[in-house]
């Protein structure tokens, strides 16, 4: 049961370091990004690569990661430059599914459907059953660090720039602000946390494969930051550990429910979890913890330091 | 009298339709010119031809001693020219005073290693942007709704918020599309008050404007479109006893 627990929290911390990516992009700049697993994938494969094929050390691997995801951001947000903003989700979508064949079917380099397994662990030998409890505090690390991270681009001038590019790209310019850069600067920084995310989801389980990273994980995590609250990462945060308890205790209620299929339990899970999101929108609309109007600092208070 | 803004021979066509058709004018530094014409004139193609928004086919921009035809409008507006939008256009949910800092100029903070290691450059410009924000709401008596989101503010304020948007950039020149459309008589008057600040703060201004008696009050000089041409320049009163503005504005029997 501990290590259910365990696993639960992990989990959960991997879906808060995507929503965290996502409302950077989403949250932040009104982009859309659906091939968030693909990302997700690009750092897992990264990382399980360099660190299996390339026996290199499972730091390396997760700044392999980092990298990678952010350079596949970049490369997505320039190449759709020059088209309207919508098109940007459909090829974010393409991406993902590019990345997912090309690891299925690319066998030399990523073993196909039979996935990569045996991906170290960080010091899995030595800990032992102490594995679980010590990766759960390095991935509640890392999202600590992360968080910290978009909160202060979110409370900072770039972060309203960000917001302004949000609610009119146009206006936005003509207050002289470069769109593109900010857009491909957090976009690739965004990408790069959710192949952050990838890494530590690959060397947490061992073993990954093509289907791990199917389009669903994308809509979870949309689901969670709707819910949590666009535009405000503790909103974000907040919303992927409720997505992943809503996800798991779904499974226990639809168990008490006698004279069904098991597929049919499965279907009904789903539309648990729908009716679960579509009661939080109608309820509170910005999602559990809207976005807020940070006040103006007041000229009174305003003293030197 | 320096020309701050020199177009020469600017045209753009939409879909094979002329809408700009050779304009040549110039405005001097340092006052408030008036641009009026009837509806379908190319004033507002101008200003988005000027702005970067849309590039000219044919025609140079001689702005501030560069040329700017065709650059990109966040390098327009870099350059020290800034434009208002016919319909208020900002930022819904962004309060007014993030509106105003937006404009600020040169941000350290903008930068995104700045905004994730925070820096004094970053911090000290912040306040002192902060400083001003405060200054100009305060001007424009928007200071009672500093923290209220642009959506919430009536079609007068968003006018009013655009004129502290010019102010807080400190531009040479501001760009203002019908700053008192839709706008009742007592805000109107209080908009022409503000907008005489412009120039004394070393920002020259050319308006578009559909209300007579707020152009007389205000601007000199006057030009003076219709169907994609400059058809007169002057005082307004030389502007509007010229037979040929009266028949673009009348029609030929009328006048």
């Amino acid at each position: 049961m501990l290590n259910y627990l365990l696993f639960i929290a992990t989990m959960g911390g991997l879906y808060g370091l995507l929503a965290l990516s996502l409302n950077l992009i989403w949250g932040g700049a009104g982009m859309v990004n659906l091939g968030l697993a693909g990302f997700f994938a690009v750092g897992a494969y990264a990382s399980a690569l360099l660190t299996t094929t390339g026996h290199a050390p499972i730091l390396a691997g997760w700044a392999l990661a980092l990298i990678a995801g952010g350079l596949a951001g970049l490369v997505v947000t320039l190449s759709t430059t020059r088209l309207r903003e919508d098109y940007l989700a459909i090829v974010t979508l393409g991406f993902a599914e590019v990345v997912r064949l090309v690891a299925a079917n690319e066998i030399w380099l990523t073993r196909g459907t039979d996935g990569i397994s045996g991906i170290p662990g960080p010091w899995k030998a030595a800990l032992g059953t102490d594995f679980n409890p010590v990766y759960l505090v390095i991935v509640l690390a890392v999202l600590g660090v992360v968080f910290v991270l978009v909160r202060r681009i979110d409370r900072s001038p770039y972060g309203r720039v960000l917001r302004a590019i949000r609610e009119d790209a146009q206006v936005a310019q003509v207050a002289g602000k470069p769109v593109l850069r900010f857009k491909a600067e957090t976009f690739a920084l965004s990408a790069a946390i959710a192949g952050l995310a990838g890494a530590l989801y690959a060397h947490f389980m061992s073993y990954i494969a093509p289907d791990l990273f199917l389009p669903l994980i994308t809509i979870y995590i949309f689901l969670a930051v709707a819910g949590g609250g666009t535009g405000r990462p503790a909103g974000a945060l907040v919303g992927a550990y409720l997505l992943m308890l809503l996800l798991e205790s779904a499974r226990f209620i639809v168990e008490l429910i006698p004279a069904i299929s098991a597929v049919q339990r499965a279907a009904l899970k789903e539309l648990l979890i729908a009716v679960v999101l579509i009661l939080v929108l109608r309820l509170a609309p910005g999602g559990l913890m809207p976005e807020r109007i940070p006040a103006a600092p007041r000229p009174q208070t305003q003293g030197k330091p | 009298m320096t020309k701050l803004l020199d177009l020469k021979d600017l045209r753009r066509a939409f879909y094979g339709l002329d809408v700009l058709r050779g304009v040549d004018f110039s405005v001097a530094a340092g006052g408030i010119t008036g641009l009026i014409g009837p509806n379908g004139a190319g004033k507002t193609t101008l200003f988005n031809v000027v702005s970067g928004l849309v590039p000219p086919d044919a025609g140079s921009i001689w702005f501030d001693g560069q040329e700017i035809g065709g650059l990109a409008p966040d390098k327009v507006s870099r350059a020290g020219l800034v434009r208002t939008f016919q319909v208020a256009r900002g930022f819904p949910k962004l309060s007014v005073f993030q509106h105003l800092m937006l404009y600020g100029r040169d941000q350290p903070g903008e930068t995104l290693w700045q905004a994730v290691l925070g820096s004094r450059a970053a911090r000290d410009r912040e306040a002192a942007l902060a400083e001003r924000a405060w200054e100009i709401a305060r001007f424009l008596r928007l200071d009672g709704l500093i923290d209220n989101p642009a959506m919430a503010l009536s079609g007068g304020q968003k006018k009013l918020l655009e004129i502290g948007r010019a102010l807080m950039a400190e531009p040479k020149l501001v760009l203002l599309d019908e700053p008192t459309a839709g706008v009742n008589p007592t805000l109107r008057n209080e908009i022409g008050e503000r907008l005489l600040e412009l120039p004394r703060r070393g920002i020259s201004v050319l308006l578009i404007e559909h209300d007579m008696g707020f152009i007389a009050e205000l601007c000199d000089p006057v030009i003076v479109m219709a169907e994609g041409r400059v058809l007169a320049e002057g005082g307004f009163e030389a502007v509007r006893n010229d037979p040929q503005v009266r028949e673009a504005y009348l029609g030929r029997r009328a006048a």
